[in-house]
């Protein structure tokens, strides 16, 4: 029977990986609805709302997803890792707070506004409601990347009997790597949605649905991601710069890099062996890291010799890193060919749409990708410098984690293929779902124009 | 402003408030799913549709009651989850499962939407169960007996009854014609299952808690544990009395039965945690000893003072918009 401390981990990054999927869509999502929303508010074209309709359908099954996952992972803290909350719950437990008091009642209230209140509300205030839902998912990001980044590159605190106390909670909030951290992965779920949506239209242009909606979607997606993922090559490299700077045994895992040495080349691909301290099968580009790193072809960079006993698992870093910065490669070249021949209104080719519906959940995988970079880069540590992950585990029997386990994989791996298995079918149905009725718009009049009676007695 | 010394009994407090809200507001959506019929599409819609623009935010309760327990007092947050490990796995594969069969049973053909009642109905059952199983243990501080099992039950099949009671208010007043009437005829029989389960803890609980027992018969506490029980079962029994008359013509008073429920919950509620305050565990950590740090608490206290009535101020609203019988639960 594996130990408490492995099965542990296991539980913690199912649950994890489970649930940054959905907030890797609706943080995104949120802002395009509010996008949709205006647009149809400043034209009246019904085509907006065909699109809001069925991309708030979306909105609604992921964040139901994402509520029900994160509720989970609230209750992991203490079941699985007490060590964590007696050693640094002062400082993880008011971020955690404020993202429940700031942003999950704001979210989840206004959702029903906006799913359900078209019909009881004036426009302004539906478009309100949507606004703040977005706000709401964007806040809950920023409190919880901050104590992510706080875990990754603590300040503003002292230690007293082995207890972490606050010091300065703005240097807490506002550590060294959280503005990178925060716009990284926000631009990550753009570019998240942006696939998605671009997929999901394409499928829907694919199996005949010669309608305006899904390409006047599609055209607005593939804009976004051409123009984002530009920028988060951008911030990208500046996150890595700060990483090297706090964490250089991440970077060193992240580049497979086992001596201190100048001039040192980029990998495309090897085998890491950790046993050896080298890599096998190398191909490489020379002094290409160096220049990233340091702009200087022969600049020096720390080797992973250096940190003996203090860095991460080499293999899973190196390879994490590769697919993410590969899929936003390959973000990057499938968005402008799309944009350049939308631009010039060419019609899009049976490659182009079946690459882009490949692509749908790219985002996916380069967020999980990108999250396994860092998080198993902070590994011994749960705190860096500070709480080792071995130090923090529970002493529950192992048979009751290997229980709890089973269970989440279980209804998670279920929960995942009703999921897909929906939004596919909701997209073969999507014509359905847009429709407008006739009430609707009439309701939709009353609210839209202003009341003259009501203004004049005023 | 509080002294660091007030600083856990106002933590303990708004904990109390969460968990009390909690309850009545997702009891009651609970409530619909422990109730929902699998033989009447027509009225499942219905049901679901008057608990659609609120479950959500309802839940959210529950997180930051955990949340409010992890931070203002994690220690025993770690006493608790670890104690009540495995239900509480349970439950929320329970919540897990109720929360997306409502929104997959929306967007699927009509072939799955039955299945997906079926797990709705399932989740609410397991979740309800669970977190009356964990207060039963809560409350017998998790030892290890016969005892403490059996009593765990009862508080089990307790809360779901409660759940249920509040759920089936919750429907009376929220639909009209014949779901109506089965809701009341489901709001007569769980209102006698909750009075007899009141009974049964107020006469268990002391007898197998020394610490209950004394608490509730030294005053001052003791007068208040007196009131307790009789305010509840008067009130249990005008709402029968109501029930009775229910329905009225052009609907009024539909919204009583709904409002004794709660009263009824917040009394029974406070009853409990005065029990056992200052515990927080009972027997072994007081709100004292598992406090977190001063300037821990006092960041989060500012942030709670301005936010907590924004809150409550959207959560009115929210009920104002969707104010009224239900209608059918349409996306835009």
């Amino acid at each position: 029977m594996a130990d408490v401390f492995l099965l542990s981990r296991l539980q913690f990054a199912t649950n994890i990986s489970f649930h940054i999927l959905f907030p890797s869509i609706t943080i995104a999502l949120g802002w395009f609805l509010f996008y949709f929303k205006v647009r149809f508010n400043i034209s009246g074209h019904p085509v907006w709302m065909r699109i809001y309709r069925f991309w708030v359908k979306v909105f609604a099954l992921s964040f139901a997803l994402g509520v029900v996952s994160g509720i989970t992972m609230s209750f992991q803290f203490g079941t699985n890792w007490p060590g964590y909350m007696e050693t640094v719950g002062n400082i993880a437990g008011p971020l955690l707070g404020y993202e429940v008091l700031t942003a999950f009642f704001l979210e989840a209230t206004f959702l029903g506004v906006m799913l359900f209140g078209i019909h009881r509300v004036p426009t302004w205030l539906h478009t309100l409601a949507t606004l703040l839902v977005a706000v709401g998912t964007t806040l809950s990001a920023f409190w919880i990347i901050a104590l992510n980044s706080w875990m990754q590159t603590p300040t503003g605190y002292e230690m007293r009997d082995g207890v972490a106390h606050a010091l300065d909670w703005w240097a807490i909030i506002f550590n060294p790597s959280f503005p990178f951290r925060l716009s990284h992965v926000l631009l990550a779920s753009g570019l998240t949605a942006s696939f998605l949506i671009a997929g999901i239209s394409s499928y829907r242009i694919i199996r005949g649905d010669n309608k305006k909606a899904p390409r006047l979607a599609l055209k607005t997606a593939v804009f976004v991601a051409a123009l984002l993922m530009p920028l988060q090559i951008f911030v990208g490299d500046l996150h890595g710069l700060n990483t090297l700077e706090h964490q250089p045994q991440k970077v060193a895992a992240m580049e497979g890099i086992w001596d201190t040495q100048k001039g040192v080349p980029l990998l495309l691909f090897a085998v890491p062996d950790e046993k050896n301290h080298s890599n096998h099968f190398e191909i490489a580009i020379p002094n290409i890291t160096s220049i990233i790193l340091t702009h200087d072809p022969d600049g020096e960079v720390q080797g992973l010799n250096d940190f003996i006993g203090e860095h991460p698992p080499v293999a899973p870093v190196f390879y994490g890193f590769r697919i993410m910065v590969g899929i936003g490669m390959l973000m990057l070249v499938i968005a402008w060919f799309t944009s350049f021949k939308l631009i010039r209104n060419k019609p899009l080719s049976k490659g182009v749409l079946y690459s882009l519906v490949g692509m749908s959940f790219s985002g996916w995988i380069a967020t999980l990708a990108g999250w396994y970079v860092t998080e198993i880069g902070r590994q011994p540590y749960l705190v860096s410098g500070l709480l080792r992950t071995s130090d923090a585990v529970t002493d529950i029997a192992p048979e009751n984690v290997m229980f709890t386990f089973i269970l989440y994989l279980t209804v998670y791996v279920g929960l995942l293929i009703a999921y897909l298995h929906t939004l596919f079918l909701m997209a073969r149905k999507a014509v359905e779902i847009e429709e407008i009725q006739p009430e609707e718009r009439l309701q939709q009049k009353k609210f839209s124009t202003p009341n003259i009676t009501k203004g004049a007695t005023l | 402003m509080i002294a660091d010394a007030n600083l856990p009994i106002f933590f303990a407090g708004l904990m109390a408030l969460s968990i009390i809200v909690y309850a009545i507001l997702d009891g009651y959506d609970l409530g619909v799913g422990i109730l929902l019929p699998l033989n009447n599409d027509q009225q499942a819609d219905q049901m679901i549709a008057s608990i659609g623009p609120f479950w959500d935010a309802n839940e959210t309760w529950l997180v930051l009651a955990v949340g409010l327990l992890l931070i203002a007092f994690p220690s025993a947050h770690n006493v608790i989850l670890k104690a009540l490990y495995i239900p509480s796995a349970i439950m929320l594969v329970g919540l897990i499962l109720r929360g997306v069969a409502f929104d997959f049973r929306a967007k699927v053909a009509q072939v799955n939407k039955h299945r997906w009642n079926q797990i709705f109905k399932l989740g609410s059952w397991i979740a309800s169960a669970s977190q009356g199983y964990m207060l039963g243990s809560f409350v017998m501080g998790f030892e290890d007996s016969f005892m403490a099992y059996s009593f765990a039950a009862l508080s089990a099949v307790g809360v779901t009854c409660a759940y249920a009671l509040i759920g089936s208010t919750w429907l009376i007043l929220k639909t009209t014609d014949d779901l109506q009437l089965r809701a009341i005829k489901w709001a007569k029989r769980m209102g006698k299952i909750s009075f007899i389960g009141i009974i049964a803890v107020c006469i268990a609980n002391p007898l197998i808690n020394q610490f209950v027992f004394e608490r509730w018969t030294t005053p001052p506490f003791a007068y208040f544990m007196a009131i307790v029980p009789f305010v509840c079962f008067t009130l249990l029994f005008i709402g029968n009395l109501v029930l009775k008359q229910l329905p009225l013509k052009d609907d009024s008073g539909c919204w009583l039965p709904f409002l004794i429920t709660v009263v009824v919950f917040v009394f029974c509620f406070c009853g409990l945690a005065f029990s056992f305050y200052p515990y927080v565990v009972p027997g072994e950590l007081t709100i004292w000893d598992a406090a977190s740090a001063p300037e821990s608490l006092r960041f989060i206290l500012y942030g709670a003072l301005i936010v907590i009535p924004c809150i409550l101020a959207y959560t009115v609203f929210s009920y104002r918009v969707f104010w009224g019988k239900v209608e059918d639960l349409r996306y835009y």
